[in-house]
C-alpha cells in the first residue's frame, strides 16, 4: 500500500516535470526537467520492483542512475562547445572545463 | 530479519519516510512549473533529486531488511546523492557561459548594497 502511493507520487511529479521538459523557454530548462525526470525514473523502477515482489529491478536502476548523469554530463558539454570535445585547439582554453 | 522486532514497526517506519518524501516529490513537481526562470529552477529539482527521492528509498530499504536489497538501495542512494549536485553545478556553469542571467530584484538588490534593509 505504502508502495503504490510512492508510485501514485512519483507518477504525478513525473508529469508535472514533463509539463516543464516541454514547455521550458530555454534548453537549459528542458535538461534540468530531463535530468530530474531520469531520478524520477530510477524512483518508479525501484518502487515497482517492491511493487511487484520483484526487488531484482534494482540493477536497472543503478544502471539508469549511471547513465542518467552521463547523458547528462554530455548533454550539458555538447550545448556548450557544440562538439564532444577535440582537445584545446578546436574549442578554446575552456574546453573540458564544464 | 536478524532482530526480534515487530515486523509492523517496520511497516510504520516505512509509511513515515515513504509519505514525507512522496509530498516533498510533488511540492517539488508544483516548483518545477511556478518557479520563474532556470536559476529559481534549480532549487525544487534539488528537492526532487535529495530529500524527495532519498527519504523513499530509504523508506524502501525497511521493508528489505538486511539482505542485499539494501545494498543496492545504498548504492543507488550514494550515487543519487553525489551526481545530483554534480550535474546541477555544471547546468549552471553551463547557462552563466551561454549568458544566461538570473532574475535580479532591482530595488531590493540597489537597498542592499546601500547598507539599507530590503
Amino acid at each position: 500500500m505504502s508502495f503504490a502511493a510512492a508510485a501514485l507520487a512519483v507518477l504525478v511529479t513525473m508529469a508535472l516535470v514533463l509539463v516543464r521538459a516541454l514547455k521550458g523557454p530555454t534548453v537549459f530548462d528542458r535538461i534540468l526537467a530531463v535530468n530530474a525526470f531520469g531520478t524520477l525514473t530510477v524512483l518508479l523502477i525501484s518502487v515497482v520492483g517492491f511493487l511487484q515482489g520483484r526487488p531484482e529491478f534494482l540493477d536497472l536502476a543503478l544502471v539508469y542512475a549511471l547513465i542518467n548523469f552521463i547523458g547528462t554530463i554530455a548533454v550539458t558539454k555538447f550545448i556548450k562547445f557544440r562538439d564532444m570535445g577535440h582537445g584545446e585547439q578546436a574549442a578554446g582554453p575552456d574546453a573540458g572545463d564544464i | 530479519m536478524a532482530f526480534p522486532v515487530d515486523p509492523i514497526i517496520f511497516d510504520i517506519l516505512t509509511w513515515l519516510f515513504i509519505l514525507p518524501g512522496a509530498v516533498l516529490l510533488i511540492i517539488g513537481g508544483i516548483g518545477m512549473i511556478t518557479m520563474p526562470d532556470v536559476f529559481a529552477r534549480m532549487h525544487p529539482a534539488g528537492v526532487i533529486d535529495t530529500l524527495g527521492c532519498e527519504l523513499i528509498l530509504v523508506g524502501l530499504m525497511f521493508q528489505a531488511g538486511l539482505t542485499i536489497v539494501t545494498v543496492k538501495l545504498a548504492l543507488i542512494l550514494a550515487f543519487i546523492f553525489f551526481t545530483s549536485p554534480t550535474a546541477t553545478h555544471a547546468l549552471a556553469r553551463a547557462c552563466l557561459n551561454a549568458g544566461v542571467t538570473p532574475r535580479v530584484d532591482e530595488e531590493k538588490s540597489a537597498a542592499l548594497s546601500r547598507g539599507g534593509r530590503p
